[in-house]
């Protein structure tokens, strides 16, 4: 009998094993649903993959008749703009400010601290704030998710160029670098594929900040609509709404990885992930 | 010409005393070996040569002049781990130096100077056996090849003193030994000086024009930091009169596998081999 930990699935069974919690997922919705359907045919709470086609159907492939608009391919729109535009946003004042600060000594002891304690204030409670100062508009959601994100990339991003081996920068002293040149040239190529990995890995509290400041404040979005239609218990929509929401973080996820992979080809020569 | 002179060096840290009283002078072209145990402050003597520390007391000149309090391009150097850049290739490592100090803001060459130092540097690269491997990464190579780079990065800047902090450590025997006719012979042909650090004894006489042995000359066993070491061993050799040693010889690529180690080795414990258990002799005839 080998120990459990010797045991290494083949490809095709990993496959296997993979797909199989999410099935398992399907199945038992399919049940569950069916079951309640029988007892009550009007539950709303748990609709049929029907009852799916039926909504997306509607919000994804018919012209909305107030408005004109495919409203699911709006709302996504919309969401992915928010996103897109708070990740950069997020991903330029993490290299920004984390680079400098942990390389230079004199910044590190007049900011390391201060960055240490920004990064422990909750983000939603300063929300009503950020409404406040920038009103409901669109800022104020981009604010939100880079109030959120941030702080966690410029501290990933300075532990990254801590990490650096001291080395490294004495022989780039040594090749007559100046400070400006070893950011440039040493640290700043060698923490990019840090920076990808603490995108995907920020991508939940990314989702999590778009939807709590479209719930309170939004005339769209994917989370908007959820909370829409909470009100008339649309589970129909709700349901394949987070199911998308969820599909398009996987693609970003893959897409990071990717991009790291393609930019710092170095980086993943002696490594598995 | 290069003339290093140490001058009354010390160094403690919060009260422990690492290095008192280091007082040398190497001529031009030495190739001196610091020799000691470890934690004897060997490395601490290359890191303040390097500016990487600064001296408690004392200091050292180059040539008379007092070396820059930062590291700085006359004094090149080779650590046992994490002299090259990961993220650059072979070439690129090489080509980085010049092209820093060339090119302060873009730290990039283009045009004709561009192709020159290209050509310069896989001249040097070709010279200490990395011609073939221009455009892989440092993770590609092996910890022999990585340090050839280390040095042709190095030398590229053709710097006054060349200081190597147990470059060969943590390489094998065999590679080892093709590391040091490497680096000796890049010593003859570019007429630097080196300083080497290493606690391996029969390396410090293999290379060395000179071996300094940093030691403790003073114990307090109540009080074990209260004394610093010092240098207890200076002595001099004459390269034109070492034995010929092996390694250097030209044309002797054999002696340098681990093969032939082993078959010297083997030959001088030829006295002491023990015949296999008969067991093993029919498991072998079988």
């Amino acid at each position: 009998m080998k120990r459990a930990i010797n045991y290494t699935p083949g490809r095709p069974s990993r496959l296997m094993l993979a797909l199989l919690p999410f099935g398992l997922c399907i199945v038992i919705y399919a049940i569950g649903s069916d079951m309640r359907l029988a007892e009550n045919p009007g539950d709303k709470l748990m609709p049929s993959f029907g009852a799916f086609v039926d909504a997306m159907n509607a919000l994804a492939f018919t012209e909305n008749r107030r408005t004109g608009e495919y409203v699911f391919w709006t709302d996504t729109l919309i969401s992915l703009q928010r996103i897109a535009i708070g990740l950069s946003i997020s991903a330029i004042l993490g290299l920004m400010i984390g680079i400098p600060v942990a390389f230079l000594p004199t910044l590190r002891a007049l900011f390391g601290p201060f960055i240490a304690a920004f990064a422990l204030i909750p983000p939603l409670a300063v929300l009503p704030i950020l409404f406040i100062i920038f009103g409901l508009g669109e800022t104020s959601k981009i604010v939100l998710i880079v109030f959120g994100v941030a702080p966690f990339i410029t501290r990933d991003i300075m532990l990254e160029v801590l990490a650096i081996p001291r080395e490294q920068l004495i022989k780039a002293q040594t090749l007559g670098a100046s400070t400006w040149q070893m950011i440039v040239h040493v640290v700043f190529p060698q923490v990019i594929p840090r920076l990808f990995d603490s995108l995907r890995l920020s991508l939940g509290a990314t989702w999590l900040f778009l939807i709590a400041a479209e719930a309170i404040a939004s005339e769209g979005g994917l989370g908007y609509r959820i909370f829409l239609v909470r009100r008339f218990l649309s589970m129909d929509v709700i349901l394949p709404y987070v199911a998308w929401i969820t599909l398009l973080a996987f693609l970003m996820d893959l897409a990071f990885a990717k991009a790291a992979r393609k930019t710092s080809r170095w980086y993943y020569l002696d490594r598995a992930a | 010409m290069t003339e290093i002179v140490i001058e009354g060096l010390a160094k403690s840290y919060d009260g422990a005393v690492v290095l008192e009283n280091v007082n040398a002078a190497l001529p031009d072209h030495e190739f001196c070996v610091v020799l000691g145990p470890s934690g004897a402050g060997k490395t601490t003597l290359l890191r303040i040569l390097l500016s990487q520390e600064a001296p408690s007391r004392g200091r050292i000149l180059i040539d008379g002049v007092p070396i820059d309090p930062e590291p700085q391009k006359d004094r090149g150097v080779v650590f046992q781990r994490y002299s090259v850049f990961p993220h650059r290739t072979v070439l690129s490592n090489v080509i980085m130096g010049p092209q820093l100090s060339g090119a302060p803001l873009t730290g990039r060459f283009f045009g004709a100077r561009r192709r020159a130092l290209h050509d310069q540097a896989v001249a040097l690269l070709q010279e200490v056996g990395l011609g073939d491997h221009l455009s892989k990464y440092p993770t590609q190579l092996s910890g022999g090849m990585q340090q050839r780079l280390a040095i042709a990065q190095a030398l590229i800047m053709e710097p006054k003193v060349l200081l190597l902090d147990e470059p060969f450590g943590a390489l094998d025997q065999s590679t080892k030994k093709a590391m040091h006719r490497l680096i000796l012979d890049l010593w003859q042909r570019n007429a630097m000086t080196i300083v080497m650090v290493t606690h391996d004894i029969g390396e410090a006489f293999t290379l060395g024009t000179r071996i300094l042995m940093v030691d403790k000359a003073r114990r307090d066993p109540q009080a074990p930091d209260a004394y610093g070491s010092t240098i207890t061993q200076d002595i001099r050799l004459d390269p034109s009169k070492k034995p010929q040693l092996r390694v250097v010889e030209e044309g002797d690529d054999e002696a340098s596998t681990m093969q032939a180690i082993f078959a010297q080795y083997r030959e001088r414990a030829s006295d002491c081999l023990v015949d296999k258990p008969a067991a093993d002799n029919d498991r072998a005839s079988a």
